[in-house]
């Protein structure tokens, strides 16, 4: 391979703060999930409440980080770059977004009441 | 030893298929293609969750009180330091997975093969961990009640603290039932173990014990459990209570819908696989490492591919954690 190992200097620097950042974020996320703040859980946001939406941004956070440093996706050309991620993310968010509202929907069926469920 | 090396002849030809536009080998693109594709299937999986979950919106299982259980701490509640421990302990098989990849850029095979075997290590107490998870989950703790449309009723005190169906049974020590085995029938059939307790047995203790509630599925605007009057109690249980339910398995629950505990095996068996598979391509490149193969090839390329999916299986984890146990 042309891609030869001349070019790589050490980054084990890197690689442990990267470890300590994840760790953190991680354990911010269960220290709000034990103590789950009323404000946070009072507040919602596009029918969401507050608190899972940081949760949800913090994995985000987390997934970013291990794909550019641990899988090292910065390193990669654009093109590679893009074709992974960009895919994923589109297909991820359509499938979510159709998913979720369908599932929402049923729920109304289920709530307006034609038909009994709780016996 | 040019094995991982295909060479075409065409190197120098630009329109001969001797251009590499992304820069990088055959193998390692391929190995990110499957991680998009494996990727999109996690995202189906979890999504699938997502449906159901926003389709059984205000009665869906807590999980705080589903996974609450450590390690020697019995009785304890402690929702969640369990699953933050494998998560760490994941993350960190994870870091010691890109220090090897890191060594095997250097050509350092006794650090490439010291960190490749906390990484295995690390991936064994994980998926030991995981099977100790599914212990108690289908093992259960407190049991329920199933009524007839499938609905989970829970039982409770005054103070609102759970209560396991052997409190509230008024066990009949005169039960003739027993359980139908192969060796008794004419007709060579047999049954399924036999619930603990009867309904009828959890009825009568029900009746009995008068600061016992129930609590439904349904969920208050607070987001916990909905506990009903004594009186309304009373009626579901005579009315509409059919059987016990002790712990989990793919049609009955005694956390609440069986799609939670559906999604759960599935989820986390899948994950699960991932990493049993991902520590067996592990120990067959740790063992390529110790033989030397990387050192004649001049090249630890193979590492950082297995490296790929070792973080990729990181990576589906940290979201099945976010949806599974945080959200």
């Amino acid at each position: 391979m042309a891609h030869d190992t001349a070019h790589h200097e050490s980054n084990t620097a890197r690689i442990w703060k990267v470890f300590i950042l994840l760790s953190v974020v991680t354990i911010v996320e269960v220290i709000l999930g034990i103590i789950k703040p009323a404000f946070l859980v009072e507040t919602t946001l596009i029918s969401m409440k507050l608190l899972n939406w940081i949760f949800i941004i913090l994995t985000i956070y987390k997934a970013y980080y291990i794909t550019w440093a641990f899988m090292h996706m910065e390193g990669e050309t654009k093109g590679l770059r893009r074709s992974v991620v960009w895919t994923a993310i589109f297909l991820i968010c359509y499938l979510i977004f159709i998913l979720l509202t369908e599932g929402d929907y049923v729920y109304e069926v289920f709530k307006a009441g034609y038909k009994a469920w709780d016996f | 030893m040019e094995t991982t090396v295909t060479k075409t002849g065409t190197e120098d030809k630009i329109w001969g298929g001797g251009n590499q536009p992304l820069k990088v080998s055959y193998g390692k693109m391929m190995m990110w293609f499957f991680i998009l594709s494996d990727a999109l299937t996690f995202s189906g999986f979890l999504a699938a969750y997502g449906f159901s979950r926003f389709k059984f919106i205000d009665s869906w299982p807590i999980a705080d009180e589903v996974f609450n259980h450590f390690p020697f701490l019995h009785g304890v509640d402690a929702p969640m330091y369990y699953v933050a421990l494998m998560t760490f302990i994941l993350i960190f098989s994870s870091v010691t997975m890109v220090l090897a990849v890191d060594a095997g850029h250097h050509m350092k095979q006794k650090k490439v093969i010291f960190y490749m075997f906390l990484t295995i290590i690390g991936g064994a107490i994980f998926v030991g961990s995981q099977a100790w998870e599914w212990k108690n989950f289908i093992k259960g703790e407190y049991g329920a009640v199933e009524t007839k449309g499938g609905q989970i009723l829970q039982f409770v005190d005054a103070e609102g603290h759970r209560v396991a169906l052997k409190d509230v049974a008024l066990a009949d020590s005169h039960k003739d039932r027993t359980r139908h085995e192969r060796k008794n029938g004419i007709w060579f059939q047999k049954e399924g173990t036999l619930p603990t307790y009867t309904i009828e047995e959890i009825r009568a203790g029900f009746a009995k014990k008068t600061d016992l509630l129930i609590r439904t599925q349904t969920l208050t605007d607070k987001g916990e459990k909905t506990i009903l009057s004594r009186t309304e109690s009373l009626r579901r249980i005579q009315a509409d209570a059919i059987g016990t339910v002790e712990g989990a398995n793919l049609t009955h629950n005694e956390y609440g819908t069986p799609l939670f505990a559906n999604f759960f095996f599935f989820i986390t068996g899948f994950h699960g696989f991932h990493v049993f598979s991902g520590v067996i391509i592990n120990i067959i490149i740790f063992i390529n490492v110790i033989l030397g193969t990387y050192e004649r090839r001049k090249n630890y390329e193979m590492v950082e591919k297995v490296g790929l999916y070792w973080h990729f299986v990181d990576l589906v984890w940290v979201f099945v954690f976010t949806f599974f146990y945080l959200v």
